[in-house]
C-alpha cells in the first residue's frame, strides 16, 4: 500500500475549521444574487446621468434633482439615510451600460437615470440581468417598458403619451388665440428619442383633428455642429409653423440659424421635447428665445411638495435659476422619492423585495402635474399630465391649461426684427 | 428645388469649407515637412477655440481680433512641443508617433474638460445673428468674415513659404532633408518652426471656427477626423490641396444634406474620401510617392 501524503486534503478536519468553511460557503451562495446585502442601512441609489458629452447641460440639470433629494426626503420624514452613487454616462450608450454594472458592483440597491432613451434602454438590460430595480427619471421611448422586464419602472410618459398630450394642447393653443395654421414642417433629432416621437406623431396626428398638415419632415443629428442646411430646407417649404423635437444645443443652433436666415414662421412649437425652456437657451438667444412653445409634463406650482423642493434647490444652488430646471429636477427627484418610498415599505434592500414594493407604489404627494404615481403591469406610470409653456421675458411661463396658466398665450409670435 | 435655396446652401458650404481648409492646412504643413501626422490636431484646435471664448467672455475681445495673439501662443506651444516632446520620435516607427500624439490629444481633451467643464461654449458677437442679403441669397455675416480671415491666413502662409527666406529653407527641408543638412540648415530648428507654424494655423482656424460652432471638450476627435479627411482628399503635404479639400468637403456636406438627407451629411464626405482613395490615392493635388 502506498504511503499516504499528509497534505491539507487528507488532514483530519476540526469542528472549528468545518464551521468556518460552512459559514463561508453559505455567504458565497447568497451574495452573488444580492440577497445577502445589508438591511436597515442607508438606501444606496446609483444615479446614472450624462454629465459630459453632448447632453451635459441636461444631465447636470437632472443631477441637481438628485443632489437635493436626500435633504428633501429627510424633511418629508424618511428616517433612513439616502446615499447617492453618481456616475457619468458621458452621453454614450456603451458607457451607460458599463457604469450601471460598476454601480451595482459598488453596492447600489436601486438605479435611476438616465435622461436619454438609448442609455436608459442599455441600463434597463443590465438592471434586469442583475436583479436590481431601475427607476427611470426621464426617457420616452415606448419599447423600454415593453420588454417584459420585472425590475424596470418608469415615471415618465412614453413618446406616445408625450405626443398625444402635446398635440392636444396645440389645439387648445389655437382655440385660445383664434389662429389656425394650415401647414407645418417637422424638424426632429434622429436619435432614439427623436425617432420615437416622430413615430408617435405619424401615428396620432391623423386622430387629433389638428388644423395643419406636415408638408415636410427633416431629421438631423443632435450632435450636429451646424444646422444651416436643415433650416434652409425647412424655410423653403414656406410652412406656417415649425414643429420641433429637439434637445438643448441643437435647439439653440436652430433658432440662431432661423434668425440669420430671416425665417419667421407663425410659431416654433414642440409637442414634447427638451431644450427651449433651459437657462442656456435664454442666455444664448436673449430676446430671440421668447414665444417658443413647448408642451411638456411640468412641475405643479401648487403642489404641497413644490415649496420644499424649490427651497432646498435655492439653498444648495444659490444664484442658479430654479424655474428653468424644474422639469429635470422634478422628475429626477420623483425617481428617488419612488425608490425611497419602496425601500420604506419593503424594509429591505433585496432586489426582489424592492421590485415587489415598487409594483405597489401609490404616491400622492408629488411635484409634477398629474395623478398619484403608480405603475401598471409593465412598470409604466401613466398618470403624468402636461402643460403648454411659452417663453416670455426669458423664462418659461405656463399659458395652458387655463386653470394653472400664469398668462395668456401669444400666437402668432412677433418677427425677429420686431423684437429689437 | 428653388435656385436660391441651392445657391444659399452651396455658398454657405464653400464659406465653411474655407475655414475647414485653414484648419487642415496646419496638418498638411506639419506632415509635409516633419513627416509626423499630428493626431492631436483637433484637440489643439479645441484649445484655441476655448482661448478665443475666454478672451471674449472676460474682455469682450472679438475672436477675429484675438486671432493674432491666440495664433502666436499656439505657435510657441507648437514649437515647444516639437522641440521637447516630438523631436525624439521623428525617426522612430510610425506607431510610436501615433501613440505619443494620441496621448497628447487625451491630455489636452481632459485638460479642457477639467478647466472649462462639459457645457457647450460660444462667443456671441454682436453681429452673430446678422446676415448680408445679395439679391435672393442670404449670407451669414459671421461665415463671411470667418472665410475672409481664412483666405487671408492661407494667403499669408503661401507668401511665407514662397518668398520668405525661412519659408524657402523649410521647403528645402521638406524636399530633401539630407541636402538641407549638407548646405548647413538647422533641420531640428526648422522642424520646430514648422510645427509652430502649423499650430498657429490651427490657432487661427480655431478663432474663426468658434464663430460658427459651439465648442465642447469632445469636439476635438471629430475635428481631427475631419482634418484627416480633408488632407487625404486634397493631398497630404499639399497646401493648396488642403484648401481645395476643405472647400470640397464643406460643399459636399452642404449639398448632400440638401439633396438627400441632413442626417447623411457625413456619409457623403466619407464617400468622397473613398472615391479619391480609389481613383487618385495621392489626393487631388498631392504628388505620387
Amino acid at each position: 500500500m502506498a504511503k499516504r501524503d499528509s497534505s491539507l486534503l487528507t488532514a483530519p478536519i476540526s469542528r472549528r475549521t468545518f464551521a468556518k468553511v460552512a459559514t463561508a460557503a453559505a455567504a458565497a451562495a447568497v451574495t452573488p444574487f444580492n440577497i445577502g446585502r445589508a438591511q436597515g442601512g442607508p438606501l444606496k441609489i446609483g444615479v446614472l446621468l450624462p454629465r459630459s458629452g453632448v447632453q451635459a447641460g441636461l444631465g447636470q440639470s437632472c443631477q441637481r434633482g438628485a443632489d437635493i433629494a436626500p435633504a428633501v426626503l429627510k424633511e418629508m420624514g424618511y428616517s433612513f439615510p439616502v446615499e447617492l452613487l453618481n456616475a457619468d454616462t458621458e452621453s454614450s450608450v456603451d458607457v451607460a451600460r458599463s457604469r450601471a454594472e460598476k454601480l451595482i458592483n459598488e453596492g447600489a440597491h436601486v438605479l435611476t437615470g438616465a435622461f436619454d432613451s438609448g442609455q436608459s434602454a442599455a441600463i434597463a438590460q443590465v438592471a434586469e440581468q442583475k436583479g436590481v430595480p431601475y427607476v427611470i427619471n426621464i426617457a420616452a421611448a415606448p419599447q423600454i417598458t415593453e420588454q417584459g422586464y420585472q425590475y424596470v419602472f418608469r415615471n415618465f410618459p412614453t413618446s406616445v403619451h408625450l405626443i398625444t398630450h402635446g398635440l392636444r394642447l396645440f389645439n387648445d393653443l389655437f382655440d385660445a388665440t383664434g389662429v389656425k395654421p394650415k401647414t407645418a414642417v417637422l424638424m426632429h433629432i434622429n436619435d432614439t428619442f427623436g425617432q420615437a416621437n416622430k413615430k408617435a406623431i405619424d401615428a396620432f396626428m391623423p386622430k387629433m383633428n389638428l388644423p395643419f398638415k406636415i408638408v415636410e419632415t427633416i431629421s438631423y443629428d443632435p450632435a450636429a455642429r451646424d444646422l444651416s442646411v436643415e433650416v434652409s430646407k425647412a424655410k423653403a417649404t414656406q410652412a406656417e409653423i415649425l414643429m420641433v423635437v429637439t434637445r438643448l444645443n441643437d435647439s439653440i443652433l436652430l433658432v440662431r440659424e432661423m434668425v440669420k436666415q430671416r425665417w419667421e414662421p407663425m410659431g416654433i412649437l414642440s409637442p414634447g421635447s427638451p431644450g427651449m425652456y433651459y437657462e442656456q437657451f435664454y442666455t444664448t438667444l436673449g430676446k430671440y428665445s421668447d414665444y417658443c412653445v413647448t408642451n411638456i409634463p411640468w412641475f405643479n406650482p401648487k403642489a404641497e411638495l413644490t415649496p420644499l423642493v424649490t427651497a432646498q434647490f435655492k439653498k444648495q444652488f444659490p444664484g442658479v435659476r430654479v424655474d428653468t430646471y424644474l422639469f429635470d429636477v422634478g422628475f429626477t427627484f420623483e425617481a428617488i422619492l419612488i425608490a425611497a418610498d419602496a425601500y420604506a415599505r419593503a424594509k429591505s434592500s433585496d432586489g426582489k423585495e424592492l421590485a415587489a414594493a415598487l409594483r405597489t407604489t401609490h404616491i400622492k404627494k408629488r411635484v409634477m402635474i398629474g395623478e398619484p404615481i403608480q405603475f401598471d403591469a409593465k412598470g409604466q406610470n401613466n398618470t403624468n399630465g402636461a402643460a403648454c409653456l411659452q417663453n416670455r421675458d426669458g423664462r418659461p411661463v405656463v399659458v395652458l391649461p387655463k386653470e394653472v396658466a400664469e398668462m395668456p398665450p401669444v400666437f402668432p409670435m412677433p418677427g425677429w426684427a420686431a423684437r429689437a | 428645388m428653388p435656385l436660391e435655396l441651392i445657391a444659399n446652401v452651396a455658398l454657405g458650404g464653400v464659406l465653411t469649407g474655407l475655414v475647414y481648409g485653414l484648419m487642415a492646412l496646419g496638418l498638411s504643413v506639419i506632415y509635409g515637412v516633419v513627416r509626423v501626422v499630428n493626431f492631436a490636431h483637433g484637440e489643439m484646435m479645441t484649445l484655441a477655440m476655448y482661448a478665443a471664448v475666454l478672451l471674449f467672455s472676460q474682455w469682450r475681445i472679438d475672436p477675429l481680433v484675438a486671432l493674432l495673439p491666440v495664433a502666436g501662443v499656439m505657435f510657441l506651444a507648437g514649437y515647444a512641443l516639437q522641440s521637447v516632446v516630438i523631436n525624439p520620435f521623428v525617426s522612430r516607427p510610425e506607431h510610436s508617433q501615433f501613440l505619443l500624439l494620441i496621448a497628447v490629444a487625451i491630455i489636452l481633451l481632459n485638460g479642457v474638460l477639467v478647466a472649462f467643464g462639459p457645457d457647450a461654449r460660444n462667443a456671441l458677437v454682436g453681429y452673430g445673428f446678422d446676415s448680408i442679403a445679395l439679391g435672393p441669397v442670404l449670407l451669414d455675416k459671421v461665415r463671411v468674415f470667418a472665410a475672409a480671415a481664412a483666405l487671408a491666413g492661407a494667403a499669408a502662409l503661401f507668401a511665407f513659404f514662397r518668398f520668405a527666406r525661412v519659408g524657402k529653407a523649410i521647403r528645402a527641408c521638406a524636399d530633401n532633408q539630407l541636402g538641407a543638412r549638407v548646405v548647413g540648415l538647422n533641420v531640428k530648428r526648422l522642424y520646430a518652426l514648422t510645427f509652430g507654424i502649423g499650430s498657429a494655423c490651427v490657432g487661427a482656424a480655431g478663432c474663426m471656427l468658434v464663430l460658427l460652432v459651439d465648442v465642447t471638450p469632445s469636439l476635438g476627435p471629430s475635428l481631427t477626423l475631419l482634418g484627416f479627411v480633408i488632407v487625404i482628399v486634397g493631398g497630404l503635404g499639399s497646401m493648396a490641396g488642403a484648401l481645395l479639400g476643405g472647400v470640397l468637403i464643406g460643399l459636399s456636406e452642404a449639398l448632400s444634406g440638401l439633396v438627400f438627407s441632413p442626417s447623411a451629411k457625413s456619409m457623403f464626405s466619407f464617400a468622397l474620401l473613398v472615391l479619391v482613395l480609389l481613383l487618385r490615392p495621392q489626393g487631388l493635388l498631392g504628388r505620387r510617392a
